[in-house]
């Protein structure tokens, strides 16, 4: 069995002022044919005009058992939100 | 494009141990049940993980195979437009492959492992594409009926548990919409045309409605796996409440066509409101899955010689990339020389 060729994760930005977004991964030998099988497997409805692949070994994630310990300590800290501070109705542009 | 109930292969699902993989399960089986989305790094049952992984795998082979027939029609389309329109399609299928693919792998399986249970004869693909293109008509019925049964099937697995096929699905459902309404458009086209082209129509649909009818796969009562993959929400309706659907709106379509259905027990019953068809040939399912259709031989030798006849574009690729690699390796990424 041969072996695989590096695994990229693909982000395209859908249209100029947008962020790009990942939208799944490919196998390549390289940057560019990584870059060119983008094209190809993501972008064959005029899906965006850039893309960025990342090679998946280099991307460094969270851990999911640490999803408590990393995100609780914001879930207490609604005054962090406008909404949280009552405002007379009168008072305007605020 | 295509997936099939075909979770009737492979192993029973095996309960949780006890202790602590018990109350993970339960963890699991909760987060499922709120409609929670299961992510790759995410603890899950191995029975749920292997499930998926036959599955996705089934799935993205399907894609794959898929491509045969039809691509047997790109060199003798009749028009330009219509060339060019298979010729995106059978890309899509490509495509959809590749997310399935994709989305596998997240699983702990390798892409070369997929491909050689593909290549070895291992893994299953829809049993449809084992029947051949015999004329133009082929093409529109695929599209039509084929693609319809696939759209049914695929629907409701955009809402799957499993967050990288769900996602790879909904993807794959907006590019469907167009391969059956391109297929219904052949149909129309030649149901309007001269007698021979008629008759051509009517030919097609004889041969692919009764392949298209068992896509769904055994019916509830011999499908095994059923009420698992309905608890891990893997799936959402069973076999044969997606046939009836499939029945329900492709009926008035053939009759819009001035076509006839192949089945002369079919009947609207006013009662359920539903188009109740004559009995299936479990046979021929079965035996055109267990590799007896009549083209198993020919498309598993298609992909064969494939992969046979891309080795040297793929040792080539993977050589320039280990030379590029060596004189600028910021800029080429990708492969890497052994010895580095």
């Amino acid at each position: 069995m041969s072996e695989d060729w590096p695994l990229y994760e693909v982000f395209i930005r859908s249209r100029s002022g947008l962020e790009h977004k990942h939208v799944g991964s490919l196998h390549a030998a390289d940057a560019r044919m990584a870059i060119e099988h983008a094209r190809d497997v993501y972008t064959r409805r005029q899906e965006g005009v850039s893309l960025w692949v990342v090679r998946s070994a280099d991307i460094i994630a969270s851990d999911p058992e640490e999803a408590d310990a990393l995100f609780e300590p914001a879930r207490d800290k609604v005054y962090r939100h406008p909404t949280f501070y009552a405002i007379p109705e009168e008072v305007k542009n605020l | 494009m295509y997936t099939q109930a075909l979770d009737t292969h492979g192993k029973e699902p095996v309960p949780a141990a006890g202790g602590e993989s018990a109350a993970l399960a339960q963890r699991f089986q909760a987060r499922v049940d709120a409609e929670d989305k299961i992510e790759p790094k995410d603890w899950m049952p191995d029975a749920y993980r292997q499930t998926l992984i036959r599955q996705i795998s089934q799935h993205a082979h399907s894609e794959i195979v898929g491509m045969l027939p039809e691509g047997n029609w790109i060199t003798r389309a009749p028009s330009l437009r219509r060339k060019a329109v298979l010729i995106a399609k059978v890309q899509d299928e490509g495509g959809h492959g590749m997310y399935l693919y994709s989305a596998a792998e997240t699983l702990g399986i390798s892409r070369a492992q997929m491909f050689e249970q593909l290549l070895s004869g291992t893994a299953k693909y829809s049993s449809i594409f084992n029947y051949p293109t015999l004329t133009w008509a082929d093409v529109g019925a695929i599209g039509w009926l084929v693609d319809g049964a696939a759209i049914m099937n695929q629907i409701p697995i955009c809402r799957c548990s499993y967050g990288p096929y769900a996602r790879a699905m909904v993807r794959i459902c907006k590019e469907e919409s167009f391969h059956q309404r391109q297929g219904f458009e052949i149909m129309l086209t030649l149901a309007q045309g001269s007698g021979a082209q008629r008759a051509m129509a009517q030919d097609a649909l004889n041969r692919w409605w009764w392949p298209s009818i068992m896509m769904f796969g055994p019916s509830d009562a011999d499908s095994r796996h059923t009420a698992q993959s309905m608890r891990w929400k893997i799936k959402r309706f069973s076999n044969d409440e997606l046939r009836q659907k499939f029945i329900d709106i492709t009926v008035p379509q053939a009759q819009f066509l001035g076509l006839s259905i192949p089945d002369r027990e079919l009947r609207f019953d006013p009662g359920t409101q539903h188009y109740l068809i004559g009995p299936i040939d479990w046979n021929e399912f079965h035996a055109v899955l267990k590799g007896n259709g009549p083209c198993n031989r020919e498309r598993l030798e298609a992909r064969r010689t494939a992969d046979e006849a891309g080795r040297w574009v793929r040792e080539a690729a993977a050589a320039h990339a280990v030379k590029q690699h060596r004189r600028t390796p910021q800029a080429a990424g990708g492969m890497e020389p052994e010895a580095s």
